[in-house]
């Protein structure tokens, strides 16, 4: 009777919005990327006043962009783990296609910085480096492909993926980018593996990949340069490395101490590519275990996360982002402790920059949508298989 | 794999027996089937999910550990230069036979500005123009410091006295830089051997010094190479011996009014220098430039007399005609030859200082110093035999002596050994050498008659080459060069208790136009002393030198080069160690009137 006079009691069908995000969410990376990003705020008031001063800025300039670039970065986090793998999947096709659009419009609408490569687009207070946006949104297209293909029935994913791989790496070499190539052809590898790339097939690619390295090392100059640098035990200290390895022993294991710190003034890529050194001077090995720990906490855990995952599509796209975000923080320490041979990389969430901070809140938001925990049918599993 | 069948036969007929959908089993089949697969890929994914899972974690393992061993390590120096060319800065030594420095490094500062770290530059510019006012102007100075350039040398060395100037100035831009100079102690006491030494690579940090000239070019490498720790290079010089003749020779060079004085004293059995001097010469702290090209390089200081200097040397040559015919058995020393002059040769004619009467013994030409007598020896020799002679003691080649301007002491031959040329070069016209050679030559001679390589480098012990001539011929030799000075032209040169032996020897300097000066003269003594057992030979040259003490000048070496040898002699045989022989020639001459 009541209803019937009052009306019935709305009701909802399933859960609200953000309790079930709060209760679904990978908390603990969750904080490990908050904690990243205020470490890149500390590392940013120690490393970009030497840039902001060079450039006739305020001390803090880049600090405060950096605040407000993070801010939009979290928001944008937060905002794409509440959305389903699905939803996920539709924004990120839409977000692919724009971005291979602007990709394509670079060579006529980029700029270079006068750094050689046209890798920008210049909106006044801000550039946009469309690669970094593309990383997340192809990871998650091939990662579609990948799983649809192994649907009885499917389309050919492994061969539609390679081709869009190839597609992305040939303009990106174009600008050049060849950092950013290697990323997105190793995540097309991690994809493809976890998809079940047989086994003699890698062993085959490994080795070729040995030969090619030998073939490059004996016929180009440049190359056997790079190499040659990086395995000689002595190093140019005048060089942005040497720099940064005699920083890294200067900070020892409790460093200089806070504003002490020297390497920031001699490194014009302080505050960006070499920003661990900064961090191993002036806070020591701690804070930069720290990190390392941080980033390994991130991805493992997402990683073995992703191993309970049944929905292909998800477990793909999840691994996908991971590896790439984390390998892009271990080249870049690689570097510093000379483990890898020089390669500019950012370290994502650390180093300074708008638009990277921003399309590495996108990634990460994607990771955490994609590592929510689901149901996945084990109770099923049980019952019905037991059943028979 | 045995895979279960879609539509078991069994089955399918027993449904459709029973009247059910025979297709339900096929999809419930189809369904297993599915789901097996999904399983199947989900447990691999799930494996190489864990195999990159670890693989992470062990490559930021890794990492973490590499930083950990990295901030462990003490930090390297900052070094100067980039890796794989560093800038060597240990220069060795160079120290004379006694282990005295000659040549050593210095630390001084250089003086740069980085305008960019500079507070006042106007001031400082004001000030360093006040401080350095020859070299420094200050309009310039403020250009350069309130420009753009954020580098600028100021000044390449400094004494301790001029920095701590600069320092008070108190500008933080103006900056120090280490910078090792080459340092001569001695100045010019050795300065043609020594050469000298110049920057050539340099940083802020250090500057290359490599050798320009002399040994310090000819030891460049070894004097740089690190492999050596640094050790010293022992010269064969004296300091002691260097400094007695230098002075002796300067002395003598004014008192006979010479151009130019060259000696070189060199040990008989080893060929070591112990002392070379030309003059005049300059400080190698402060090296010469060089002369404007087309003017003579010989009038300038930096012209080595003693090794690029080749001159026609005059008589000194006769004895080489003479010990060369006694070798070979043409003649003894008491074998007459026809002296009558004047000896004529086609359209030359070969005259003597004197008439000395038709005929000389083989001494006596030697001690009265016969043109014509030493001509008719060498036209017995032959231009063959006496060319190869000449060879063999070393006239035909630049000396092998370690300077990087020995090669450019080469010896002028004649076109064509003619016989003409034969009796010249006999008595030294015709053929031009240096008076290192004639050191070498007369040290081969007088040693026992094995052959003498210059060198400056200090040897351990005596350095015999072949033989050349015998030892019978190389005494008789000596004794006639030793009756020279006690019986000839060379009087001037007896010091007592040394027992000189040697040959004067004047030569008319040859015009640039062609012929020869009326009254220029070079002038030289080889001498050898002791005479009863020859250690060391000195060759002293004047050129140009003559003696007006009385009415008429005189220019023969008996009067200019001997008494400046002599008194060269009397200095630095006792700081050679030699002891004064005055008692036993006394004994000597008393023992065969006990007999």
């Amino acid at each position: 009777m009541t209803e019937m006079v009052y009306g019935a009691v709305p009701m909802r069908t399933g859960d609200a919005v953000l309790p079930r995000w709060w209760r679904t969410i990978d908390k603990w990376t969750m904080s490990c990327i908050f904690l990243l990003f205020g470490v890149g705020l500390l590392l940013g008031l120690a490393a970009s006043p030497p840039l902001a001063e060079r450039n006739g800025l305020d001390p803090f300039y880049y600090v405060e962009r950096q605040i407000f670039f993070g801010g939009m970065a979290m928001a944008v986090m937060l905002v794409v783990s509440m959305m389903t793998p699905d939803a996920v999947r539709r924004w990120a096709v839409v977000g692919f296609l724009i971005t291979l659009v602007s990709l394509l419009l670079l060579p006529f609408l980029g700029t270079d910085f006068g750094k050689g490569a046209t890798r920008w687009f210049s909106f006044g207070f801000a550039s946009v480096q469309p690669s970094e946006f593309l990383k997340p949104a192809f990871v998650v297209v091939c990662a579609w492909m990948l799983s649809a293909g192994q649907e009885p029935g499917g389309p050919p994913g492994k061969t539609l993926s390679l081709c869009v791989t190839i597609l992305v790496v040939a303009l990106l070499v174009l600008q050049p980018d060849f950092g950013q190539s290697a990323l997105i052809v190793f995540a097309w590898g991690v994809m493809y593996f976890i998809a079940g790339a047989p086994i003699l097939l890698l062993m085959g690619l490994a080795g070729c990949a040995v030969l090619f390295g030998i073939g490059a090392y004996s016929s180009s100059e440049h190359f056997a340069r790079r190499i040659d640098g990086f395995l000689s035990p002595e190093i140019d200290p005048r060089t942005q490395l040497g720099y940064a390895t005699n920083a890294i022993q200067e900070g020892g294991f409790f460093g200089v101490g806070v504003g002490e710190g020297q390497v920031k003034w001699s490194l014009p890529d302080a505050h960006t590519d070499f920003i661990i050194a900064v961090a191993a001077e002036e806070y020591g090995v701690v804070l930069v275990s720290f990190i390392i720990l941080l980033y390994s906490v991130i991805v493992v855990r997402s990683l073995m996360r992703l191993m309970k995952e049944r929905d292909p599509f998800t477990r793909l796209a999840g691994a996908g982002l991971a590896c790439i975000f984390g390998v892009q923080a271990m080249i870049n320490m690689g570097v510093a402790v000379r483990l890898l041979p020089a390669k500019g990389m950012t370290l994502p969430f650390v180093s300074y920059g708008g638009s990277s901070l921003i399309a590495g809140g996108l990634l990460v938001g994607m990771l955490l949508a994609m590592t929510r925990a689901r149901p996945q049918g084990e109770i099923g599993d049980i019952l019905l298989r037991r059943g028979r | 794999m045995i895979r279960t069948p879609l539509r078991p036969l069994a089955r399918i007929l027993k449904a459709r027996e029973d009247g059910e959908d025979p297709g339900l089993i096929e999809r419930e089949n189809r369904r297993k089937r599915r789901d097996a697969d999904r399983d199947r890929k989900r447990l691999r994914a799930q494996g190489r999910l864990l195999v990159l899972g670890l693989c992470f974690f062990a490559a930021y393992a890794t990492i973490g550990v590499r930083m950990g061993i990295l901030a462990n390590v003490e930090p390297a120096e900052p070094k100067v230069a980039s890796a794989g060319q560093q800038i060597v800065t240990q220069r060795a030594d160079i120290t004379d036979r006694n282990g005295r420095i000659l040549a050593t490094n210095l630390v001084t500062r250089s003086l740069y500005a980085q305008p960019h770290l500079m507070v006042e530059p106007e001031r400082a510019a004001r000030e360093l123009a006040a401080l350095f006012p020859d070299e420094m102007d200050e309009e310039r100075l403020r250009g350069w410091f309130t420009g753009e350039r954020k580098f600028i040398w100021l000044r390449r060395q400094m004494s301790p006295e001029q920095m701590q100037a600069v320092h008070d100035i108190g500008e933080p831009g103006l900056l120090f830089g280490p910078r090792e100079m080459r340092l001569y102690p001695n100045g010019p006491l050795a300065a043609h051997i020594l050469g000298g030494s110049r920057f050539e690579k340099e940083d802020v940090n250090a500057a290359e010094v490599i050798g320009t000239a002399g040994v310090e070019k000819a030891f460049d490498e070894y004097l740089r190479d690190p492999a050596q720790g640094g050790a010293p290079l022992a010269l064969s010089l004296d300091m002691t011996v260097q400094s007695a003749a230098r002075e002796v020779l300067g002395g003598g060079m004014r008192l006979m009014n010479a151009r130019g004085a060259a000696a070189v004293l060199m040990d008989v059995h080893t060929g070591e220098v112990i002392s070379m001097l030309s003059l005049p010469d300059f400080d190698p702290n402060d090296r010469p430039r060089p002369l404007a090209s087309g003017n003579d390089p010989s009038e300038s200081p930096l012209f080595n007399r003693a090794v690029q200097g080749v001159y026609e040397l005059g008589s000194v040559f006769k004895i080489f005609a003479v010990a060369q015919a006694m070798e070979l058995g043409l003649v003894n020393p008491d074998t007459m030859i026809d002296t009558k002059g004047p000896l004529v040769w086609g359209r030359y004619r070969i005259r003597d200082f004197h008439d000395y009467g038709p005929t000389l013994s083989v001494k006596n030409v030697i001690v009265e110093s016969s043109n014509i007598g030493t001509a008719h020896i060498a036209m017995d020799i032959g231009a063959e035999r006496q060319k190869d002679f000449l060879a063999s003691l070393g006239f035909t080649k630049p000396t092998e002596i370690e300077m990087v301007e020995a090669p450019t002491g080469k010896p002028l031959l004649p076109p064509k050994w003619s016989e003409i040329s034969t009796m010249t070069i006999s008595y030294g016209h015709g053929l031009s050498a240096s008076p290192l050679h004639l050191a070498a030559a007369y040290s081969t001679i007088v040693n026992g008659g094995t052959r003498v390589h210059p060198t400056l480098v200090k040897q351990a012990g005596p350095q015999n080459g072949e033989r050349i001539i015998s030892e019978r011929t190389s005494r008789a030799s000596v004794d006639m060069l030793r009756a020279v000075v006690t019986e000839g032209t060379a009087s001037f040169g007896d010091v007592v208790g040394y027992e000189v032996a040697g040959k004067t020897g004047s030569a008319d300097k040859p015009k640039p136009t062609g012929g020869y000066y009326k009254d220029r003269v070079i002038a030289t003594f080889a001498s050898t002393f002791p005479a009863s057992d020859p250690k060391y030979v000195l060759i002293v040259t004047l050129d140009e030198g003559e003696d007006t003490i009385g009415s008429m000048p005189r220019r023969t070496a008996g009067w200019t080069a001997v008494p400046v040898a002599a008194a060269m002699i009397e200095r630095i045989a006792p700081l050679l160690g030699l002891r004064p022989a005055v008692e036993p020639s006394q004994e000597a001459a008393l023992i065969p009137a006990n007999l």
